[in-house]
């Protein structure tokens, strides 16, 4: 059953008064836990709970010759599996567009950011390269599944090590201690419009309440940078509000990144 | 409507004899018992067939249990959504496997048939009751005093199985969270909870306590527990204490002006 | 020849067993099952309406397993998507699980169950039934009894309970070549009445072999069957 009306006006009312059903704050998190090998036959995995969100992601490391026309560098490829595990509103079969947009906007945040460096995956210019390919599958969609999949990727690729190669083939099930060499780290952080105003991270309820969304993946150095952008959903926003999710995602995205760093120390 | 489930208020004893058994458990032997729901015969033996809490009284054994979909019966108030307008009724999701269909002569009053919009549409949350279960559907019907559809308020969905327990022994754990935190209560037999009070405070107050519940179905003298919580919590969130009468006397006239 | 187990287990021993039930909260019933290396979760959506209409029975409900591996599970990398192994898996699955569900309480209706396998080290479709045999409880439905499998092997002259991907691979050399030396057995039984819903078989054994494996499989199975039950139980834990 999807979200009634009545649910949904009463959550826009609380909103008005910065509040929302379950006591957050407009721009609060739930709770965020992180743990890495949780698959021992992958180069790197993870799991992400944002509340009971929850993502496991996989790094799987492959080896072939490089395109023509980039000669000293590897390749990337996402994939996100929406398996019906998740949730009632998933179904088997190919790919849907939700799929394939997921994956491609937390591809666009790991590369432009330069968190993967391609030409790092280089081996023998013009000869052999390593493709990264992550997967993606939600294990329970409580909402705000962008946000749960960016963690549980960025903490796959961190805990990741590279295969051994014997003879430029991949000895596999054997694994070096060599970790993947690792750029800054992108944050990424979705704002919802619900009402007449953005929360981040919404339960199912209020996703279903939203009217649009923006995906923001930034890096914070020295310098705050945007690196990818994703606005999707029926309704179209003004420039004030795309710059309002901007400064959102800044100011939420740095407070996530210490949150990040201080769960993989563990 | 909320009063036709009855269940026995246990004593702390009572529940600890309880225990948790899963399919294929033998829970009896012999010819002392009757197979009650949830269980089944099979030789000398009654075997459980759900996952549940088993309940021995007199002569029959059965399962009570602690999960599993909605199963509709004739005669059960439930909380749907209108998810199809069709050219002879409606068709209403009632979280059960089946949908429903209401048709519009299972309906009170005057009804456009050049467009049934106007009485019932799409994403309304309608109170109605099952008529029939047939292999081919559900009818469900609003000929009955009560049965409407809902304005305002929130809904919040609770496992079936903890109904029984929210309505409490002729209506009096639902009353108690009417009275303790002000506001109007619709439990459907399917899980869905219709809450209406005379601010969101009071919604959401309402909605701590039926989580309470759903949580702890099988505390002993909850009743009492969940009255001491509503009074300690609206102390802790500074509430203003209203009357209630007043707003339902007038809440009921602006439903009837709107038909 | 004697074989003995890489890993000194008893030859009617399996690796350590963990079952966890309601582990995906969106899920009507749902549960996690795992010997040593191979994980399995299970998920339960059902009884639910079962769309297209033409394959509404009227009589009876549905059963429809689904099996899959998470691409990153095995040390190969394996594509998104069904393969034909999965799709043959997920037909014996269901059949192994069909027996003690009572389908005709749901006529039209449907109960789909969700298999992914986290982590595999052989063994894994038995994995996968453990764990749907728990979901389904933990999902309320009624049941005859609950369904537990393991995975039986012959290696050389020994029949060994819930084979790793090692003991799978075994092969000795002989003239120089290489040849399998392992047959692998998976099998389910039914808890109460102890009549199999899964039985397939590859490689080379006699007939009373076959049948020592189906004798040892069954007080193992028992075995398994009690932590099922206790992890059923468990719903209170978090």
């Amino acid at each position: 059953m999807d979200v009634s009306n009545l649910t949904k006006k009463r959550i826009e009312e609380l909103l008005r008064e910065d509040r929302r059903l379950d006591k957050r704050k407009p721009l609060e998190y739930r709770e965020i836990f992180i743990e890495t090998g949780i698959s021992k036959n992958a180069e790197g995995s993870a799991r992400a709970k944002i509340g009971d969100t929850e993502v496991l992601a996989g790094v799987k490391m492959g080896i072939m010759e490089p395109y023509t026309d980039s000669p000293d560098k590897g390749s990337l490829m996402v994939t996100v599996e929406l398996s019906p595990i998740a949730s009632e509103n998933f179904e088997s079969g190919p790919p849907t567009i939700r799929a394939i947009e997921l994956a491609r906007i937390i591809d666009r945040g790991i590369r432009e950011s330069g968190f993967i460096d391609l030409k790092k995956l280089c081996v023998k210019k013009g000869e052999l390269v390593w493709n990264v390919f992550i997967d993606i599958y939600p294990l329970n969609d409580d909402g705000n599944l962008i946000d749960a999949a960016a963690l549980a990727t960025i903490a796959a690729l961190k805990e990741a090590v590279f295969p051994k190669l014997e003879d430029d083939k991949i000895s596999y099930g054997e694994f070096t201690t060599k970790k993947l060499p690792l750029g800054n780290m992108p944050i990424t952080i979705t704002s919802y419009f619900v009402g007449d105003r953005f929360i981040v991270d919404p339960t199912t309820e209020e996703e279903e309440s939203a009217k649009c969304r923006v995906s923001v993946a930034m890096t914070f150095d020295k310098e705050d940078y945007i690196h990818a952008l994703q606005k999707s959903g029926d309704a179209p926003l003004t420039e004030k509000q795309i710059d309002e999710a901007l400064t959102i995602a800044s100011r939420e995205g740095k407070k996530l990144h210490a949150k990040v760093l201080s769960q993989l120390k563990k | 409507m909320e009063k036709e489930i009855k269940q026995k208020e246990e004593t702390e004893e009572e529940t600890k004899k309880r225990t948790i058994v899963v399919p294929g458990e033998v829970v009896a032997t012999g010819s002392a018992y009757l197979p009650g729901e949830g269980t089944r015969r099979d030789g000398n033996d009654i075997i459980a067939s759900k996952f549940g809490l088993l309940e021995k009284s007199d002569k029959l054994i059965k399962i009570i249990p602690l999960s599993g979909a909605y199963i509709p019966r004739v005669g059960n108030t439930v909380i749907g959504q209108v998810i199809d307008v069709t050219f002879n009724g409606w068709q209403v999701d009632i979280a059960s496997p089946q949908l429903a269909f209401l048709p519009v002569s299972e309906c009170f009053g005057f009804i456009n048939k050049m467009d049934l919009n106007e009485t019932y549409t799409f994403r309304d949350m309608i109170v109605t009751k099952i008529k029939s279960i047939k292999s081919r559907g559900i009818d469900v019907s609003m000929r009955e005093r009560g049965l409407r559809r809902l304005e305002g308020g929130m809904i919040i969905k609770i496992n079936p199985t903890r109904v029984p327990r929210v309505i409490g022994r002729a209506g009096s754990m639902a009353n108690i969270i009417k009275d303790e935190a002000n506001c109007s209560l619709v439990v459907g037999q399917n899980g869905i909870v219709w809450i209406r009070g005379i601010s969101v405070e009071n919604e959401l107050l309402a909605k701590e306590a039926i989580e309470l519940i759903v949580e702890k179905p099988f505390v002993a003298g909850l009743t009492e527990k969940i009255k001491e919580f509503l009074v300690k919590r609206k102390k802790e969130l500074g509430f203003k204490e209203e009357n209630i009468e007043k707003k339902e006397i007038k809440e009921e006239k602006e439903t009837k002006e709107k038909e | 020849m004697v074989y003995k187990r890489e890993d000194g287990r008893a030859f009617d021993e399996t690796r350590k067993v963990e079952a966890k039930v309601g582990i995906i909260k969106r899920a009507d019933g749902s549960a996690m099952f795992s010997f040593g290396g191979s994980k399995a979760i299970a998920a339960v959506y059902g009884p639910r309406q079962l769309h297209p209409q033409h394959l509404q029975k009227p009589e009876k409900g549905l059963l429809r397993c689904y099996y899959d591996m998470l691409s990153f599970s095995v040390t190969e990398r394996k594509k998104p998507g069904p393969s034909r192994r999965s799709s043959e898996i997920s037909f014996v699955t269901t059949k192994s699980l069909e027996p003690v569900l009572q389908l005709d309480q749901f006529p039209n209706t449907v109960i789909d169950v969700y298999i992914m396998i986290l982590q595999a080290d052989a063994s894994t479709r038995c994995a996968g039934i453990n764990a749907a045999s728990m979901a389904l409880a933990n999902a309320g439905l009624e049941m005859t009894e609950l369904v537990t499998a393991v995975s039986m092997g012959k290696i050389g002259d020994a029949i060994v309970a819930d084979l790793t991907k090692e003991e799978e691979d075994f092969s000795i050399t002989k003239d120089g070549e290489e040849i399998k030396a392992a047959t692998d057995i998976p099998m389910a039984f039914l808890s109460r009445s102890g009549k199999i819903s899964l039985l397939q078989l590859d490689g080379k054994i006699k007939q009373e072999e076959l049948k020592e494996a189906m004798a040892v499989a069954k007080k193992v199975c028992k075995k398994i069957e009690e932590i099922q039950k206790n992890a059923i139980k468990k719903i209170n834990e978090d």
